[in-house]
């Protein structure tokens, strides 16, 4: 198959922009996460991930995804099976058919991980592209390169259980009747985005920001869940955002993209500003880990300070960015 | 951030590969280049890691002092706990527990055994004893 490998800053927007170029219709990684809505803010207490509250920069999986059919007019078939045999014939199919397929996996299966990255997290994407012996030639848009990996591996990765588990979810498209990207659609995303960051409910967006602030401000520093063995949660605000595959903001080339309607917002709007905040927020994760590692004192007020100021910023962009799309 | 700024701090956990990011460059074009990583990234994963390699030296002291089955061992070593092997193998989480027991889990029948065997994608004869 005549399949171009390009790495990705994340694995669902990496993996559905390489499934868009390769069916002809031009997309930036970028692009695909500004034009599904997929980013904002989310603190989520009453769900744990080992025993942590869940902190998610982005809309859940396959968000991007499904966020992509109504802008580019697309119809994408989603498989699950029942048992990894029926998964692995289908796939088998659908290669030979000269298909490239879209799957959602664990990452703790996949051999071609680092050992440190594998951990039992299900909702990792990839591509495959194609299919040699044993192995299954496979686009992993976190990687470089193409990597490969044997059937009983993958079969595992695409069958793990627990939370989010895939049960084989694989996908592809059937038509894409839209191959550009049009300056409607771009300015019905960023509305949403905006609706999203600036929505009047208290665990989402800049609101959300503002309570896990709230929250943070009330841990003591000597508190065994700021810093300690199993409850870090100044890091662990860092950390989920890592592994949950985490977004920066690319609106800008969102607005780049898209049109004169968006060009005329992104001048409006400075939306190199919200590159400075988003990485503001970067630095923000980056003390609370020097902290956990005892290499500076642990500040919960501090911290919870900066991401006050870190909504603050937020909030006035994306009023700015509401007004100039209105 | 702009492409002079990007982390090459060198992450070990990334284990020599590189990472994609988005920086801006000096005409404020938004591009992609890679990093080798970020200390924050670095100390956050490797921390997590730390935990759960705590958890399985811990389950195999308690092997050895006979508090516990070589199943909690082989649990943690493979980064799962109860809730997740209770999916994974598809036993009730009381059951598993019990199973975490030295007295229960030497009443497991063959059939039970190869459950494990399979969830933890482990043979059955590892999964009797400790490495």
């Amino acid at each position: 198959m005549d399949f171009k490998h390009q790495q990705a800053a994340h694995c669902e927007s990496g993996v559905i922009s390489s499934l868009m170029r390769h069916h002809g219709a031009p997309m930036s990684e970028s692009m695909a996460l500004g034009l599904s809505s997929a980013l904002s803010f989310a603190y989520l207490p009453f769900i744990k991930l080992s025993g942590l509250p869940l902190i998610s920069y982005r809309m859940p999986p396959k968000a991007i995804i499904k966020g992509l059919l109504a802008p580019m007019a697309a119809r994408f078939r989603f498989e699950t099976f029942g048992s990894a045999e029926a998964g692995q014939r289908r796939l088998d199919a659908l290669l030979a058919d000269g298909k490239l397929v879209g799957l959602q996996t664990s990452v703790y299966w996949l051999p071609y991980f680092p050992p440190n990255m594998r951990f039992h997290f299900n909702a990792h994407n990839l591509l495959v592209y194609g299919k040699d012996g044993d192995d299954y030639l496979i686009s992993d848009p976190v990687f470089e390169e193409p990597v490969r990996c044997p059937s009983g591996d993958l079969a595992r990765a695409r069958f793990a259980k627990g939370v989010l588990a895939p049960k084989g979810l694989m996908y592809y498209p059937q038509a894409i009747e839209r191959k550009a990207v049009d300056a409607a659609s771009v300015v019905k995303a960023i509305r949403k985005t905006v609706r999203t960051m600036l929505a009047p409910i208290p665990i989402v967006g800049v609101r959300g920001m503002r309570t896990l602030a709230a929250r943070m401000q009330k841990l003591s520093p000597a508190d065994p869940r700021s810093v300690g063995l199993h409850r870090p949660r100044g890091a662990h605000a860092g950390r989920n955002r890592h592994r949950r595959g985490g977004l920066p903001l690319h609106l800008r080339g969102l607005l780049a993209g898209g049109g004169a309607a968006a060009r005329q917002a992104a001048a409006a709007a400075d939306v190199g500003a919200a590159h400075r905040h988003r990485r503001r927020l970067a630095r923000l994760r980056a003390e609370g880990a020097r902290m956990v590692k005892g290499r500076e004192a642990v500040d919960p007020v501090a911290l919870a300070a900066k991401l006050r100021e870190q909504a603050e910023q937020e909030e006035s962009f994306f009023r700015d960015l509401k007004a100039a799309v209105a | 951030m702009d492409l002079d700024a990007v982390p090459q701090e060198g992450n070990a956990t990334l284990d020599g590969h590189s990472k994609l990011m988005y920086a801006r460059d000096a005409q404020g074009r938004v591009v992609t280049t890679t990093s080798r990583g970020w200390e924050a990234e670095e100390i956050v994963t490797s921390h997590a890691v730390d935990v759960l390699v705590e958890q399985a030296r811990v389950a195999k002291e308690r092997v050895k002092a006979g508090l516990a089955s070589p199943l909690e061992y082989w649990m943690y070593e493979r980064r799962m706990d109860v809730a997740l092997l209770s999916q994974t193998s598809g036993f009730w989480q009381w059951r598993v527990r019990r199973h975490l027991q030295p007295r229960h889990f030497a009443a497991l029948s063959p059939a039970q055994l190869a459950r494990y065997g399979e969830a933890l994608g482990l043979p059955v004869s590892t999964l009797r004893e400790l490495p």
